[in-house]
């Protein structure tokens, strides 16, 4: 299945892109295990992942838990707690 | 209902006239304005860079908007958030409700506020004289948001 990460702000610095697209295994279902298999590639996402607290997710532009499900071309994003306002 | 991200600043005055214009009926406008301040966690705060997610960012905002109608009686809600970079005094936010009476637009006010802050996408970076900074989120904005989950 294919998806497409976003990051920002702190994580996207860790990271040191914005975005990628990436072909995920079959086992890798939801946005916690989409998580988990990013930040096992090694680094920067090992470190990024890590360094970041308390990273949220949304799927497709809706806030999202780590047990929201992932569709073929679902936009995922990664970013820390928002702090706008 | 309107939602607005942009860089440029916001008139306060006008941006009130003109969401009320045309409405005899309104009895009640409450408005609340964010401002950049000079001061953080201890640090003085010389620039504020804000980020944000385009696309989620006015999704987020306008189911905002729409829960807040949906709990109050309300006749318009506007909310205008800043991006990019600003300085000390500078506006950030704003956020206009018109009702027909105070209490309506007073809490559905204070809702959106509290609601952006924990569920609209943005990020702030400060540049104090140590260098910069990813600002932290607070516990008390998820204390605040809480209150709203048990209907009065």
């Amino acid at each position: 299945m294919k998806v497409h990460v976003l990051y920002f702000a702190a994580l996207r610095e860790r990271v040191g892109r914005s975005g990628e697209s990436v072909e995920v295994p079959d086992d890798v279902r939801s946005v916690g295990e989409l998580q988990r298999w990013l930040a096992a590639r090694g680094e920067p996402w090992t470190a990024a992942f890590a360094e970041t607290r308390r990273v949220r997710a949304a799927v497709d532009q809706s806030m999202a838990g780590e047990g929201a499900q992932l569709h073929e071309d679902a936009e995922v994003a990664f970013f820390p707690p928002v702090t706008g306002g | 209902m309107a939602v607005r991200v942009q860089r440029e600043d916001f008139d306060v005055g006008a941006e009130i006239a003109r969401l009320r214009a045309g409405n005899p009926r309104v009895g009640a406008v409450a408005s609340f304005v964010g401002v950049v301040r000079d001061l953080n966690e201890g640090a003085d705060v010389a620039t504020m860079s804000l980020e944000h997610y385009p696309g989620m960012t006015e999704k987020a905002l306008a189911a905002i908007v729409e829960q807040a109608r949906a709990r109050w009686d309300l006749y318009d809600v506007l909310v205008v958030h800043r991006i990019g970079e600003l300085k000390p005094a500078d506006q950030i936010v704003l956020v206009v409700v018109t009702s027909a009476h105070r209490g309506d637009a007073f809490a559905a006010c204070e809702f959106v506020m509290d609601y952006l802050k924990t569920e609209a996408p943005f990020w702030k970076k400060e540049t104090t004289p140590d260098g910069t900074r990813w600002v932290d989120a607070r516990e008390s904005d998820d204390a605040a948001r809480g209150r709203w989950e048990v209907k009065p």
